[in-house]
């Protein structure tokens, strides 16, 4: 579905991300993780056309979008979300949606409807009058991924959905992620925290400065010797290991 | 119709009128360096500072240069108590907020100003206005070339001061990373205050040395706010030296534009250098980013 | 009815009534409130709801009475028929100004400041050039026939001046039910967010201030056609862009009758003034007390009351 291809950038003299690969197949949870500054988020905003990379490809659903803006890759049905929120503070959670289902269509009630619907499963019903700058971190949190959702993606990037949740909103929201799935959306999840991408995830993607370094099952990563490295530091694999 | 001599006397007062527009515009590129607002009332504000030199003139005879001190230091206060009182406690969310709110004191300024001075056009009669130097084929009169003197004086005065000074120190480390200078224990928002506050002493001064040559309206600010505007971008935002250098190439083209085009065409020049340079290269000729 | 719409009803119905029960002078002052709420909406189209506020607004509304008065005057055009071409006029030059400072990435305080120095341009250009006849200004005939825009009675320019304001009403009462106007505010508040969710930035932007340009344009047309006299300072002169901007930020920005509400505020203290002129011999200039006043309230506005004195009204969030 996603097929991402040697992809690079730099800024400045900083390679933020280096000749980095990944595959998404359809109806797939796929966890992207690696320590801070690893150039994760880079590489969505890459993969979404925020920055044009310097080189390789992006491909989705057999179609080329690598340095397409923006828009035009959510036309072709893949969104993504900010790890720093950036709801519509001034305007409700309802009207907040609404401008990510407009993009299936131009009908105001349908659009209300679609953001309605959309609201039910990330389980934001109770709060679509409230405004966005009124929401708390949890809420700013599904209310991103609502507004994505909404715009009818059939690939989400969701850039760490989790960060700054208590334990009882991480599960909350690990089941709306399950229930998306569900529905038929494949999501490319950008993680920090380990454990949470485990439950969630088949597959999970190890970025470290920019490099891709391992790929495989949860538990396979978790005993990679160059995982625990890139999380802990030089030489710790083998203190565990004593 | 060049005539070299023509052109250089062109040159010349070019190179004199900006003198003083180093002096607003260094005013307006620290404010926008240190605080990162744009200050839309530097015009206004100039007009009130050269109401002031011309009142302490007109009640009590003082010359516009032996002005200089108190105009400096009530410059000073003066943006240093508006800083405290109004822009900065509202300095924070859309950049435009502080844009407008410097928009309507400058609104504020003017009428105030028409309304207390009335509408006439005031100058000051010094005894030394009628003396002329001649360099080469150009004949300059004598406090153009003062004022241009003092001005690159107190450029290089404050330049000095930024560079040595404790102060100085604070606001360069502020203007460059406001956090970091928050942590190492500098009180950042008395450091914008001062900042303001000498941005506007900058006006004070050029205000001393404007009057002796130049007149005063209510509506003076507004000849000098898009002038002000177009050197900080032409030299980069928050640029010194891009201050410097965009003033006397401001101060040129304005004065060549006038020989060549006329009194009103040549005003042209100074908005089209402003849009150009926005929109084809923002960082201006020495700013690191827009 | 709804109560909102009854409102509407009763306001409309009052508003058609009024001049048939003032004097002269008042119903000019009632045409005047109308005309400003008008421009005044054609910069909150773009100021208000897609926060690309502009400081030279004016640019549009001078390229619209300049268009109908050089075809009127110089080519002999009917001026109802000029209305349209300079309506457009407007829209072109909304369009390549929006074209060149958004291609550039332009935002925020820099539109701004670009927008000024286009209008700076636009004045200094009429100011020089022979076609339109420089500082001078131009004149229009007067002629005072309905077929010729002008009136005689002042009832109608009245009536056309509500006219023209419902109409920008109606294009605000659309926007906040649009899927244009949607995008517009989720571009005003978050362009990334907003370009993430597929829309594209640019051309909605673009779209945004060709109508609002070509909104203003209109008025310049009708201002033209109502004083029979422009010159550079009147047509791209500052003040009007402030204007422009004041009624709507004081009234409400980004909502449907804050320009209205505006309009309405700073020419009732401009009554007040004028009142207060004619008793307190210091303030006998009554123009710049009026602006001393609209100054501090938009400052007080932009610190404390974002939405406007539409803010005082509805605890509800904007464009609800």
């Amino acid at each position: 579905m996603l097929e991402v291809r040697e992809l690079s950038k730099s800024f400045g003299g900083l390679k933020a991300v280096d000749r980095a690969s990944l595959d998404v197949k359809p109806g797939e949870i796929v966890g992207l993780i690696g320590p801070n500054g690893a150039g994760k988020t880079t590489l969505f905003a890459a993969i979404a056309g925020f920055h044009r990379p310097d080189a390789g490809t992006v491909v989705f659903e057999g179609k080329p979008i690598t340095g397409l803006p923006p828009h035009r890759i959510c036309a072709a049905g893949m969104v993504r979300t900010f790890q720093i929120t950036q709801p519509f503070a001034s305007i409700s959670v309802r009207e907040n949606i609404m401008v990510g289902a407009y993009h299936q269509t131009a009908d105001r009630k349908r659009a209300m409807q679609e953001a309605e619907s959309v609201a039910e499963m990330v389980g934001m019903t109770d709060q679509l009058d409230q405004r966005g700058a009124d929401l708390t971190v949890a809420g700013r949190k599904r209310l991103e991924l609502a507004r994505a959702l909404a715009t009818g993606p059939r690939l989400l990037l969701l850039d760490e959905v989790m960060a700054g949740l208590n334990p009882t909103e991480i599960v909350e929201i690990v089941g709306v992620i399950k229930d998306i799935r569900q529905a038929g959306v494949t999501i490319l999840l950008i993680e920090h925290v380990m454990q949470a991408v485990t439950s969630l995830a088949e597959r999970v993607y190890v970025l470290n400065q920019g490099r891709m370094i391992a790929e495989g099952t949860p538990a396979a990563i978790a005993d990679d010797p160059q995982v625990v490295e890139a999380y802990l530091g030089h030489g710790a694999a083998k203190v565990l290991r004593a | 119709m060049l005539d070299p001599a023509f052109l250089f006397a062109g040159i010349l007062n070019g190179l004199l009128a900006g003198g003083i527009y180093v002096l607003v515009a260094v005013g307006l590129t620290l404010i926008y360096g240190v605080l990162h607002i744009i200050n839309f009332a530097h015009g206004s504000l100039l007009m009130l500072a050269m109401y002031a030199v011309f009142w302490l003139w007109r009640l009590l005879g003082v010359d516009p240069y032996a002005a200089l001190p108190v105009v400096i230091a009530g410059a000073f206060a003066f943006g240093f108590v508006l800083y405290r009182l109004l822009i900065g406690r509202y300095n924070h969310g859309r950049d435009e907020n502080i844009l407008l709110i410097t928009l309507g004191l400058s609104i504020v300024f003017d009428n105030a100003a028409l309304l207390f001075f009335g509408g006439d056009t005031q100058t000051i009669d010094v005894p030394y206005a009628g003396t002329f130097v001649e360099i080469g084929a150009a004949f300059l009169p004598l406090p153009k070339i003062i004022s241009f003197v003092a001005s690159l004086l107190i450029c290089a005065a404050l330049g000095l001061y930024m560079a040595w000074s404790d102060t100085g120190k604070a606001i360069r480390a502020v203007a460059k990373e406001r956090q970091g200078a928050r942590l190492v224990g500098i009180d950042v928002e008395n450091i914008f205050a001062i900042s303001y506050g000498i941005g506007i002493a900058c006006l004070g001064a050029a205000a001393c040395l404007l009057m002796p040559t130049y007149y005063v309206t209510p509506t003076s600010g507004h000849a000098f706010v898009l002038v002000a505007f177009t050197i900080v971008v032409l030299g980069g935002m928050g640029s010194f030296v891009g201050a410097a250098v965009g003033g006397f190439l401001i101060g040129i083209t304005e004065s060549l534009g006038g020989l060549f085009l006329g009194e009103q065409l040549g005003q042209i020049g100074i908005s089209l250098i402003f849009i150009l340079i926005l929109l084809f290269k923002p960082t201006g000729l020495f700013g690191s980013k827009a | 009815m709804s109560r909102p719409l009854l409102l509407c009803a009763l306001g409309l119905a009052a508003a058609i009534v009024y001049p048939l029960l003032v004097p002269n002078y008042l119903v000019n002052v009632g045409m005047l409130i109308f005309f400003t709420a008008f421009i005044g909406q054609s910069w909150n189209i773009a100021g208000g709801f897609a926060g690309q506020t502009s400081f030279g607004h004016v640019v549009f509304f001078g390229t619209g009475a300049y268009t109908s008065t050089i075809l009127q005057v110089t080519y002999g055009w009917n001026p109802w028929l000029a209305w349209p071409v300079a309506t457009a006029m407007g829209g072109v030059v909304g369009w390549m100004i929006a074209v060149l400072s958004f291609r550039a990435g332009l935002r925020g305080s820099y539109f701004a400041l670009i927008t000024l120095a286009f209008a700076e341009v636009f004045r200094i250009l009429a100011n020089s050039v022979s076609f339109t006849k420089g500082g001078l200004g131009m004149l229009i005939k007067a002629d005072q026939r309905p077929i010729n825009f002008q009136f005689k009675d002042p009832i109608w320019i009245y009536y056309l001046a509500l006219l023209l304001c419902i109409v920008s009403l109606l294009v605000a009462w659309h926007l906040t039910r649009s899927r244009f106007g949607a995008r517009l505010i989720a571009i005003r508040e978050n362009e990334d967010a907003a370009r993430a969710l597929g829309i594209d930035v640019f051309a909605e932007k673009v779209k945004v201030l060709t109508l609002s340009g070509a909104m203003c344009a209109a008025g310049g047309t009708f201002y033209a056609q109502k004083y029979l006299y422009i010159d550079p300072w009147i047509a791209f002169g500052v003040d009007k862009s402030v204007e422009m901007l004041l009624v709507s930020m004081v009234g409400g920005a980004g909502t449907i009758f804050g320009p209205l509400i505006g309009s309405f505020t700073l020419m009732g203290i401009n009554e007040v003034t004028r009142a207060l002129a004619s008793v307190v011999p210091a303030f006998k200039n009554v123009q710049p007390l009026s602006l001393v006043v609209y100054g501090i309230m938009l400052i007080l506005i932009v610190a404390r009351l974002p939405n406007g004195l539409m803010g005082l009204f509805a605890r509800k969030p904007r464009n609800a």
